[in-house]
């Protein structure tokens, strides 16, 4: 009895089936069903399929109440990939810049550091840990809501198919399956189920991100919050989680240190006087140009100078004509 | 009997000669114009026999048949009422025959025989002064345009005064050129906007080196406010500049007779629903768009994300060459338009994006689809892109700015000191911009652009070249990454 024969039944039904379902309608899908044929079809796809019994499968994903009867895979890289120590980022996908960047330093600090980062390919948070990850030259594992086939959404076609080159895409989903709201909430399990630790960006109030950690901490994995502005929505869910005791992420080391692993020291890049200044403001809070000209002193054309010499060195970044201190390592 | 009167007939800005002749003959009385004349101009009949009769001459009861010839060519509008009158007066003898040789005419006739003005009379003066025509027949009120050809105009109020003049019963007051009035109105002053200390700053980069400019930023920070006081800061201009100007502007009609040459910089704002055809310019006659209105002037698209995708497109040749070509069945026509693009616009369709104090609510599918409509081909033309953020109420209850008036001779210095010889970039510079290539995402259209802002802001300091501080200055205006990238 094969696991891959309960995946493409699900496909088939268009239903979610974590265990072999007790119907006549399964068995007579069983007598049909050709697996030889379908692992072809497969393979002609370029993709393939682990099930939970097989020795690959990821040991912490098996452990979690309900684990999918196996994995699609797309992407070269091996199957062990999957059982190497990961950790989640996850948040909103309306982020917000400050947001974006935060996930996109995460992914690519700690895929340096070794970790294999996984996350959802959604918008936002998400697509900034995949790229952060990816700028890092580190590995990183999208796991999919919908058929592994699909690439969803359709603007991270291009993000999917990098992540296919040095990492891999991963689904419970055989090809064919559509994207289905609730498929996502699902979805979720899969990657607080992959990672030792499931870190938090940005959340809403009521967000799949927030879903995620609750599933995290069932299983009685870390979950670590970024905390935000009091007063923005987009902070609320993950000031909640901090609230009710998840761990708080106040620097990147953080996060290594609940995998007892030691950041990487980098020396920070030269800059001039001026741009020096600027960077002490912005260390305060985020500033447009004309709150910076009253608080340094400086012309708007010397501003704009020094901020560029900022942003080439790394050290801060514009968005929407206001601008913030960044970490050096986030790189451009 | 036939007789000939003279006209241009105009393609785009191009007079093309026209001969009017009118045939009598005799028949039943009847009154035929061919000649492919418009619906405008075949009403001239009503017109001119009203008007022929209004100035007790009179109207031949002969089989009369008027001939715009060349006849292939469109002819549009009541401006060959006038010659369309003359030549059947001469045809029917009431002019000497050979009094027309020499003169061209254009005007539409009022019913009492009063001389209208039209449009399109310094290109159709200019024509009749290329052809070797030594005078112009007008509406006295389009004289001074006429002068401006370098033709001698002959101001006309009444088709009688015209034909005694061409009798030689009278000549007809010589023509002064009228003093140049003021503007109509001043254009707003800068000292108006408080704060924006950047954006001031952008719009006086812009005005010195003629640099198209973006100002994105949530509603209500005064971003159309801003874009409305470029015009403010440009210099005057030149005098064959205003020429051109004046021309284009006649043949829309836009011409106040006060002031018949245009000698400030023209300000178009089109509204955001505008068509293609009325921002580059098209019709069956092409007629100029808002795009050549505002030639050697400022062309304001405000909200520049709601104009509609093809009028946008359309600008695209004209920000590269500086002219418009529009082929119509009735002809090519080519329409300069040479013009300082400023646009502005919001950062998203709710428009709370870039405010600290509005939640944006905007899904990710429609922000996509409201940038989509900025091509990244137009984006690139806009050689300064500043974000303008909600200033505070303290800068609002601030001092006035700068006005104006201390701006404009920054910016006329810096604009004679870019057209007497090119600023060069220091090798600092060249080493800055080199690396910025490097880890910005810059095109090669936008290395050149971002060197031309550094030239421009060297040249606002005074500055021999251009060094590594202005080129630092000139990348910070460049376009941000999330109106870049998708």
């Amino acid at each position: 009895m094969s696991e891959l024969a309960v995946a493409a039944f699900a496909a088939e039904a268009g239903s979610h089936v974590p265990d072999t379902p007790r119907t006549s309608r399964f068995d007579a899908f069983l007598r049909r069903f050709d697996e030889r044929a379908y692992r072809a079809r497969l393979a002609g796809l370029g993709l393939r399929f682990v099930g939970r019994s097989d020795g690959g499968f990821p040991p912490l994903l098996r452990a979690i109440h309900d684990p999918p009867p196996g994995l699609f895979l797309r992407g070269p890289a091996a199957v062990e990939l999957l059982s190497r120590a990961a950790v989640a980022i996850v948040g909103a996908r309306a982020c917000s810049p400050y947001g974006a960047e935060v996930a996109r330093l995460l992914g690519r600090e700690l895929a340096a550091a070794g970790l294999v980062v996984v996350s959802g390919l959604a918008r936002g948070v998400d697509g900034a840990a995949h790229r952060g990850a990816l700028d890092a030259g580190g590995s990183t594992v999208a796991v999919l809501g919908c058929g592994i086939d699909r690439d969803y959404p359709a603007a991270h076609a291009g993000l999917a198919r990098e992540i296919g080159e040095h990492g891999l895409v991963v689904s419970e989903y055989a090809p064919g399956v559509e994207p289905a709201p609730w498929r996502f909430p699902a979805r979720n399990r899969l990657i607080a189920g992959l990672a030792r630790v499931t870190v938090v960006v940005e959340a809403r109030e009521r967000s799949g991100a927030l879903i995620t950690a609750d599933l995290a901490l069932e299983e009685g994995r870390e979950v670590m919050a970024c905390p935000g502005e009091i007063t923005s929505a987009l902070s609320a869910g993950t000031n909640a989680l901090l609230r009710l005791g998840a761990t708080p992420l106040a620097r990147v080391e953080d996060v290594l240190e609940a995998f007892g692993l030691e950041p990487a020291v980098s020396a920070p890049p030269e800059i001039g006087t001026r741009a020096r200044r600027v960077l002490e403001r912005l260390a305060d809070a985020p500033a447009g140009i004309d709150e910076l000209a009253r608080a340094t002193g400086l012309s708007a054309a010397e501003l704009a100078g020094a901020l560029t010499e900022l942003e080439l060195a790394g050290l801060a970044a514009g968005s929407d004509g206001i601008y913030r201190a960044r970490h050096p390592s986030l790189g451009r | 009997m036939l007789a000939r009167a003279l006209t241009h007939a105009l393609v785009g800005l191009e007079p093309r000669r026209v001969e009017v002749e009118a045939h009598l003959q005799l028949g039943v009385p009847a009154f035929a114009i061919v000649g492919l004349a418009d619906r405008a101009c075949q009403e001239a009949k009503e017109r001119v026999r009203s008007g022929i009769a209004s100035s007790e001459l009179d109207w031949p009861q002969r089989r009369i048949t008027v001939n715009l010839a060349p006849a292939a060519l469109r002819k549009e509008g009541s401006g060959f009422d006038l010659p369309i009158a003359l030549a059947v007066l001469a045809a029917s003898r009431q002019l000497p025959a050979d009094a027309l040789d020499r003169h061209a005419s254009i005007g539409e006739l009022a019913l009492d025989g009063r001389i209208r003005p039209v449009g399109g009379v310094l290109a159709v003066a200019e024509g009749a002064r290329a052809a070797g025509l030594a005078r112009i027949l007008c509406a006295a009120e389009s004289t001074p345009e006429a002068a401006l050809a370098g033709i001698d105009p002959v101001p006309v109020r009444h088709l009688a005064e015209v034909a005694a003049y061409l009798r030689g019963e009278r000549e007809p007051p010589p023509y002064e050129p009228p003093p140049n009035g003021r503007p109509a109105r001043e254009p707003p002053d800068l000292a108006d906007v408080r704060g924006q200390e950047r954006a001031r700053r952008a719009l006086e980069l812009a005005a010195a080196g003629g640099h198209n400019l973006l100002l994105a930023g949530p509603p209500g920070t005064g971003k159309t406010m801003l874009a409305r006081r470029l015009p403010g800061i440009l210099p005057p201009l030149g005098e064959a500049e205003a020429i051109e100007v004046t021309r284009i502007h006649s043949v829309a009609g836009l011409l106040r007779p006060e002031s018949p040459l245009v000698t400030e910089p023209p300000f178009r704002a089109p509204h955001h629903t505008a068509s293609a055809p009325a921002v580059v310019g098209g019709g069956p006659g092409p007629r100029p768009g808002e795009a050549s209105l505002a030639h050697h002037g400022v062309l304001l698209l405000d909200e520049l994300a709601e104009f509609a995708r093809p009028a946008l497109e359309a600008l695209r040749q004209p920000l590269e060459d500086g002219v418009i070509s529009v082929a119509r069945a009735g002809g090519q026509a080519q329409f300069p338009a040479r013009f300082q693009l400023v646009g502005t616009m919001n950062l998203c369709p709710c428009g709370a994006r870039g405010d600290p104090a509005a939640e944006c609510s905007c899904s990710a599918q429609r922000l996509a689809r409201f940038r989509d409509k900025l091509s990244r081909a137009l984006l690139d033309r806009f050689d300064l892109v500043v974000a303008v953020p909600r200033p505070r109420a303290r800068e609002l209850a601030g001092a006035p700015g700068e006005p104006s008036a201390a701006v404009r001779p920054r910016v006329a210095a810096a604009r004679a000191r870019l057209r007497r010889e090119p600023v060069r970039l220091t090798r600092e510079a060249d080493e800055l911009l080199a690396r910025a290539v490097e880890r910005l995402p810059l095109s090669g259209r936008g290395r050149a652009r971002v060197a031309r802002v550094a030239q421009t802001a060297a040249a606002l300091a005074g500055a021999e070249r251009a060094n590594a501080e202005h080129v630092a200055e000139a990348l910070s205006y460049r376009a941000p990454s999330e109106l870049v990238t998708r």
